[in-house]
């Protein structure tokens, strides 16, 4: 038995599926946010896995992930700002609580 | 059938990211959420280590352990957002939503043991060269991310900005 | 001769100009403007006219037709494109210098006729635009401008109809005008297709082969263009809005509904006149009856009319009638074979523009010092109106046929055309112009001499018009005086080559003998105060002075077609057909997507995690989808 691709991309697969249950049922923005974060890190994986068994030659999949690491890291450092922000003026960051902007 | 070591530690490796992954989802309590992310993260940086992209490894912990994880343990402590982190979901909802996305997860993992991919081990001992990563990062030929890296570099500076500027108190 | 391009674009300048700032501008700095492009107008086309009669001959004797100016507007095929441009030949000269001297005439005569209006400014904006649209018509290059023109001379013409916009009768009258016109410009356009169809281009002279292919086609589509023409010309039995066009103010029925645009259908059948005489010669003896027909019965109502403007309408329709029957009796193009009838026929329009614009000029001049229309308001104005009486006497005499006025000679000409085409309309058309007579000198009479309606002038005396008005009445009079000498034939004829007009002897025996007979029957008449035998005649034929003064009835007969007829079974079913099917099917498409709306809103529910839900099972829904083919 020797580990090829699949075994790399299964639990990858679930980690995704768990961030969209995750996505879907919390109420903190905040673990939203996690959830997410769960989802970014399953899709690096994927990059890193298919660059390295595929292409063993190229580099992409493997920037594709160094940039994906730097984007949410980018992202998370607004979409916090944001929560306190949102937490400052409302009271709360429960997804229930910013309804308002619906058109 | 011999199990090597490499395999052995793949699999606690996998267990203990699986179960992160959904401990991380389903946790009352979102400091136990953030503890369980964690674990995913530094389990997602033993996969870098295993395919040998050791340079990749270490961003990710220094990164998303180092940092993301510090920004969520602060800010889950400045909005006192532990309280009431599940949702107090419909059974209807709930059932919706587990139903989508199995159904997504058997999809994938269909597709992906039908898809056909070369099923070939990797080579024992490999490891990407900082050397070659620091060429390609800054270099401006075909298959070289000069500029891609100077998008990030403003991107973040972005962030920085605006970051503070979300946050600040007026 | 490129200037010619300035007289189209001088009146639609000004129109722009009076439209977009006139309300800005005082009355008299807007009359001033208009009467002033116009006037600049009417010199260039007096010496376009100059400078193209005086050109030299082509080999063949004719004129050579000129376009200073033409460009391609709308190309279809190769062959088929409408052009927008100038076509200088005979006939357009001749009405360039028709419209715009009559036009200008109207322009000053107007300042003292509606001075203190409300609107004035307007009134010479919609002056200027129906000049623009009239002259464009006259220089149309090809029959498609000339449609595009002769509808825009159809709106300037609804709008100075209307121009009292708060009196019911002129809307009313504005909106038949425009309606029965419209109606009848329908067969314009169809006959307008038909001929772009079969000949391939819309040019006025297409080659003979495309012609001769053409077959009965041709009839076809000249008839149908014939049908415009006669709405537009107020033909039997779409004459219906003419006299009461006459709500107009009365410059404008001068302009519009008696010298120029009346008479588009008869320069319409006067532009294809080689194409009718070579193609469609029974589409002329279709003519000849209708305009014959229409000649008779308008003489006929004419004779009892008390308004005296409805007595002018319905002369100019008889007139106009007269043109008609006069193109139609050609039976060839050469003026000394059988084309006699088209030179009669311009000739005919020419003087008559002149004497009819300085009729209606002098009843507005009387309108304006008795005001009112009517004939039993008026009677021994003599006395009063010196100036406008004796130049709507000559008027009177020139339009009777008496010599030397301009009318005589051309009356005399359509005469003797009609006598060469047959006997018979010979006499009905010299017993028409004996009753021209008549009723012109019923209401000449009826207006300066006759009874007086003393109360009335003494409460009010009427008095001569400023010498703006008698001005144009006096060089119209003018030009009906010495119009007759002009010679004619050497500038327009059916083929285009010199004819020298020649009186015939017998034909003008006849018809002066006519014209006197006429004229002593109405003095005896209407002369004196006491008018016996006109009472007379009224009271033993009660029900036939009745039916013509009700103009036999001919409103009564097209509203029972249009209501009971044409609204009762084409309209209302039409319309019960779009109110309940077509207005339904458009109802329950919009109270499908209002009833969907109200069911889908809750989906709206600003709950971000709902919407990304939703748009999760559509990626899987989309995956499962591909997947499965």
């Amino acid at each position: 038995m020797e580990l090829n691709l699949l075994y790399y991309l299964v639990p990858g697969t679930v980690m995704m599926f768990c961030g969209v249950y995750g996505f879907f049922t919390r109420r903190s923005l905040l673990a939203v946010l996690l959830s997410v974060e769960l989802m970014l890190n399953a899709v690096n994986i994927n990059f890193a896995v298919f660059n390295r068994f595929l292409f063993p030659d190229a580099l992409e999949g493997h920037f594709f992930s160094l940039f994906g690491i730097a984007i949410s890291a980018a992202e998370t450092a607004v979409a916090i700002a944001i929560m306190i922000n949102v937490y400052r003026n409302l009271n709360g960051i429960n997804t229930d609580d910013i309804r308002k902007l619906k058109g | 059938m011999d199990i090597t070591f490499q395999q052995v530690v793949f699999f606690v490796v996998s267990l203990l990211m699986v179960a992160g992954a959904v401990a991380a989802v389903t946790a009352r309590r979102i400091l136990r959420a953030v503890t369980a992310l964690l674990v995913v993260l530094f389990g997602t940086a033993a996969f870098y280590f295993m395919l040998g992209y050791t340079f990749l490894g270490t961003v990710q912990i220094t990164v998303y352990a180092g940092g993301i994880v510090i920004l969520y343990v602060f800010s889950i402590l400045l909005t006192r957002s532990e309280l009431s982190v599940r949702a107090r979901l419909s059974k209807s909802k709930l059932v919706a939503v587990l139903v989508t996305s199995l159904t997504g997860l058997a999809l994938v993992l269909w597709l992906l043991f039908t898809a056909g991919f070369s099923m070939t081990a990797l080579p024992e001992g490999y490891e990407l060269s900082p050397q070659l990563i620091g060429e390609a990062l800054v270099g401006p030929g075909k298959y070289q991310f000069v500029l891609p890296f100077e998008v990030i570099s403003v991107l973040l500076l972005a962030c920085i900005i605006g970051a503070v500027m979300i946050a600040r108190k007026r | 001769m490129e200037y010619t391009l300035y007289i189209l674009l001088l009146p639609a300048l000004s129109f722009l100009l009076l439209a977009l700032a006139g309300m800005k501008m005082g009355h008299r700095t807007a009359g001033l403007i208009g009467t002033l492009s116009l006037a600049i107008v009417a010199v260039l086309s007096w010496w376009a006219a100059a400078e193209y009669f005086t050109m030299p001959r082509q080999a063949d004797g004719t004129l050579a037709a000129l376009r200073p100016y033409n460009v391609e507007w709308l190309p279809f095929t190769d062959t088929l494109h409408i052009d927008m441009g100038i076509l200088v030949d005979p006939l357009s000269v001749l009405m360039l210098v028709v419209v715009s001297t009559v036009s200008l005439m109207v322009h000053i005569y107007s300042f003292g006729y509606m001075k203190g209006e409300r609107g004035f400014q307007r009134y010479y904006a919609f002056l200027s635009l129906f000049t623009f649209a009239m002259l464009g018509l006259v220089v149309a290059t090809n029959i498609f401008q000339m449609y595009v023109f002769w509808e825009l001379v159809g709106v300037s013409s609804y709008l100075l109809i209307g121009f009292y916009y708060t009196k019911p009768e002129a809307i009313a009258a504005s909106k038949k005008a425009f309606i029965v016109t419209r109606f009848a410009d329908l067969g314009f356009l169809i006959g307008i297709l038909i001929y772009g169809y079969v000949l391939g281009t819309y040019d006025f002279s297409p080659s003979e082969q495309s012609l001769m292919q053409g077959g009965l086609m041709m009839p076809a589509a000249l008839g149908l263009m014939f049908v415009g023409g006669a709405g537009k010309s107020a033909m039997f039995p779409l004459h219906i809005w003419l006299p009461d066009a006459m709500e107009g103010p009365t410059p404008v029925s001068a302009l519009i509904h008696a010298a120029t645009m009346v008479v588009a259908g008869v320069y319409q059948v006067a532009r294809l006149f080689p194409i009718y005489i070579g193609f469609a010669p029974q589409t002329l003896h279709m003519i000849v009856a209708v305009g014959a027909f229409t000649a008779f019965y308008a003489a006929t109502v004419a004779c009892v009319q008390t308004d005296i403007k409805r007595v002018l309408a319905f002369s100019t329709i008889s007139q106009i009638g007269f043109m008609m029957v006069a193109l139609g009796v050609c039976t060839s193009a050469d003026p000394h074979e059988g084309g006699l009838g088209y030179m009669a026929s311009m000739y005919h329009l020419f003087t008559h523009a002149m004497f009819k614009a300085l009729l209606f000029l002098g009843a507005g001049s009387i309108i304006h010092a008795v005001h009112s229309n009517e004939m039993s308001t008026m009677g021994g104005l003599h006395k009063y109106m010196p100036v406008t009486h004796i130049t709507f006497l000559i008027a009177c005499l020139a339009i009777a046929g008496i010599p030397p006025f301009s009318g005589f000679f051309s009356k005399d000409e359509i005469l003797a055309a009609c006598f060469r085409y047959s006997d018979v309309v010979g006499w009905v058309m010299t017993v028409i112009a004996g009753m021209t007579a008549f009723y012109m000198f019923r209401l000449y009479y009826g207006i300066f001499w006759g009874k007086e309606n003393k109360a009335l002038h003494e409460a009010h005396r009427p008095h001569e018009s400023p010498f703006v008005m008698t001005f144009p009445l006096l060089f119209l009079a003018l030009v009906t005086c010495v119009a007759g000498f002009i010679p004619f034939g050497h500038f327009v004829s059916s083929d285009g080559t010199i004819y020298d007009i020649h009186i015939e002897p017998s034909v003008a025996a006849v018809s002066i003998i006519v014209a006197v007979v006429a004229i002593l029957l109405a003095t005896g008449m209407y002369f004196r105060e006491r008018q016996p035998v006109a009472v007379m005649l009224q009271r033993r034929f009660p029900r036939l002075h009745e039916a013509a003064y009700r103009r036999f009835y001919m409103d009564e007969v097209w509203l029972f077609v249009t209501k009971r007829i044409i609204f009762r079974w084409v309209s209302r079913p039409l319309a019960w057909f779009d109110r309940h099917v077509i207005d339904q099917f458009f109802n329950f498409t919009a109270w499908g997507a209002n009833a969907t709306a109200e069911e889908i809103q809750p989906m709206q529910s600003g709950n971000i995690q709902s919407y990304t839900i939703w748009f999760f099972v559509g990626i899987i829904g989309i995956a499962l989808f591909m997947l499965a083919f």
